[in-house]
């Protein structure tokens, strides 16, 4: 079995997130961290191959973004993947989620695994959708927000929390799964692995390689065009207490819950 | 033809209350552009006439039912590629949870179509819909146009409003044929509750605890808190430390839990994420106690206090305790 894992460059959460104006997209250029989620994927993906349920041949990690991007599949094969594969080409800057996942789509269907994991969620917007967008076009099925997974028969069962309560669905492979943080602990990269993830093969294909109809992408190949923001109401700003003394803070908590007869 | 499909999520007989919302939002708006709210159901027996005609009274000129699996994305893709394909609704729209996440967004890659997630508000625009979706921990608002034959809107749970303005639904029976991949996952059990059954919608005070709570026990600090406020109080949880097992699934805030707003909200260890942010932000008060001064809940709490705590809870447990023995 050969799985496929979709990982993504985020910004650091420490770095102020903002719109670039003049492109109407968000910058970028501080971006340097693997999607935390993408972590969990990438565990689950390990635990699978050590579980021994499935015979787990081979673990690739598939990213799309601009050269930095590399960065991201460097820490997935230092986490465990084998191998790494970036889509990289001018004309998918600004592909909206939709894009996105249709050019995604095409570079997993070159590799044709029988299981692409990925996290549920990233700090930058495409909340929950990804995955959905990529197993439509991969004919697959997809659940997402994933919290365990596990072989049973040769296929998935998963659990997950969905609108009611906790589903637990069974899912035959190939599939699409998205995984919460939940699902596991990811282990720590060993100092062997980092230093010789930059060794692991790395193929990188443009979007002609993956046989992308450019059409399709890019800012205008987009079927939404997000070019106008604006601030919402303004919300007047609360107070803030930064804790030196926790006596006097506490003090104040008090008054403050008395003054609005919350005691 | 400018109509909008909406898809109604149902369980036990009973339709979502988000996707009720979506059907009168549909409603508003398609009559702004000279179009109807039609509706989809996808399901079993408990579908019946009696409870699909009830979505005209929230605003749906048609409910398109079909039968097929329920809680899953993929029949129901199939069920609205087909009635998109035969009927041309220009806009789908989404109540917001997580199938309506995974639905729209496998129906924008099916029919080529733009989608936009997290909307907290949808315009027409001459005969065109717009949607608005904050973005950036809710500090902008972006706006969303649409090109091509089908625009997709998945609403943001508490997004749209129920107005019930009254009238008759036609239905309309959908024959499907499913896609492979729809037959290649199936539902073993569905709507499953774990852990105790507690109240959290109707305490006046809550103390909600997150992962920054370090551990299981740490709910201990939250739970003596609250015990302390007395009266109508409860503990409430953040979907990360429900599905780590440390407290019940009854007790969760947010987009796949409850929906709170009591006179006062004290976030112990909570990042305040947009998933949880929804689910409690209409609270009347809220105070939120975090040792990362990043944090986004400092952005919409009333009361901040970036510390530990471990050292402020029980002091202030203690604090509480002696003001109400005052």
């Amino acid at each position: 079995m050969k799985i496929c894992v979709l990982v993504k460059e985020v910004p650091d959460a420490a770095v102020e997130k903002r719109i670039n104006p003049s492109t109407g997209r968000m910058d970028r250029s501080g971006e340097k961290n693997l999607n935390p989620y993408d972590t969990h994927a990438i565990e689950a993906a390990m635990q699978l191959r050590e579980g021994g349920a499935v015979q787990v041949d081979e673990i690739v990690a598939v990213t799309m973004g601009p050269e930095s991007a590399v960065r991201a599949l460097h820490k997935a094969v230092s986490l465990g993947a084998d191998r790494s594969l970036h889509l990289t080409d001018e004309a998918l800057a600004g592909s909206d989620v939709a894009a996105t996942g249709y050019a995604l789509a095409k570079a997993l269907a070159h590799e044709a695994p029988d299981l692409v994991l990925l996290g549920q969620q990233s700090d930058d917007g495409e909340c929950y959708t990804i995955g959905a967008v990529v197993a439509d076009h991969l004919k697959m099925p997809s659940l997402t927000q994933v919290i365990k997974l596990d072989i049973e028969d040769g296929a998935l069962r998963l659990e997950r929390q969905a609108e009611y309560g906790y589903d637990t669905v069974k899912v035959r492979f190939p599939a699409v799964i998205s995984v919460g943080d939940a699902i596991n602990e990811p282990r720590y990269p060993s100092l062997k692995a980092i230093m010789g993830a930059k060794k692991k093969p790395l193929e990188t294909l443009d979007a002609a390689g993956v046989g992308i109809d450019t059409s399709l992408v890019g800012g205008e190949g987009s079927r939404v065009q997000c070019a106008e923001f604006h601030a919402p109401p303004a919300k007047a700003s609360g107070q803030i207490i930064e804790d030196e003394n926790t006596d006097e803070t506490v003090e104040k908590i008090v008054a403050w819950l008395d003054e609005r007869k919350l005691i | 033809m400018s109509d909008v499909l909406v898809y109604v999520l149902h369980y036990e007989g009973a339709f979502n209350k988000n996707s009720l919302g979506a059907v009168s939002e549909g409603a508003a708006r398609a009559a702004e552009i000279g179009g109807e709210a039609h509706a989809v159901v996808v399901g079993g027996p408990d579908l019946t006439d009696d409870l699909v005609k009830t979505l005209g009274a929230y605003g749906a000129k048609k409910v398109f039912r079909a039968k097929g699996a329920e809680g899953l994305a993929q029949p129901v893709i199939d069920v609205m590629d087909k009635v998109i394909t035969e009927n041309g609704q220009r806009y789908a729209i989404f109540g917001g949870g997580l199938l309506g996440f995974e639905i729209g967004a496998g129906l924008a890659a099916r029919k080529q179509a733009g989608v936009t997630m997290e909307v907290t508000a949808v315009r027409a625009e001459g005969s065109e819909l717009v949607a608005e979706r904050p973005i950036l921990g809710d500090s902008q608002i972006s706006v969303s146009h649409y090109r091509g034959d089908l625009g997709i809107i998945i609403g943001r749970i508490n997004a749209f409003e129920t107005r019930q303005t009254g009238g008759e639904a036609e239905i309309v029976d959908v024959d499907v044929e499913y896609s492979p991949w729809s037959g290649q996952a199936e539902m073993v059990t569905r709507g499953e509750q774990r852990g105790a059954d507690v109240d959290i919608e109707g305490a006046d005070i809550l103390v909600a605890g997150g992962r920054g709570l370090g551990k299981p026990e740490g709910f201990e600090l939250a739970e003596a808190l609250a015990a302390a406020f007395g009266g109508n109080s409860a503990v409430a949880a953040t979907r990360a430390v429900v599905d780590a097992g440390w407290y019940p699934y009854a007790a969760q805030i947010g987009q796949t839990g409850k929906t709170v707003s009591p006179k006062l909200y004290l976030a112990a260890g909570i990042s305040g994420a947009i998933q949880h942010k929804v689910g409690m932000q209409s609270s009347e008060n809220i105070v939120a106690i975090n040792k990362d001064a990043n944090a986004p809940i400092f952005e919409f709490a009333d009361l901040g206090i970036v510390g530990d705590l471990n050292k402020i809870l029980p002091k202030l447990t203690e604090a509480i305790k002696a003001k109400k023995g005052a």
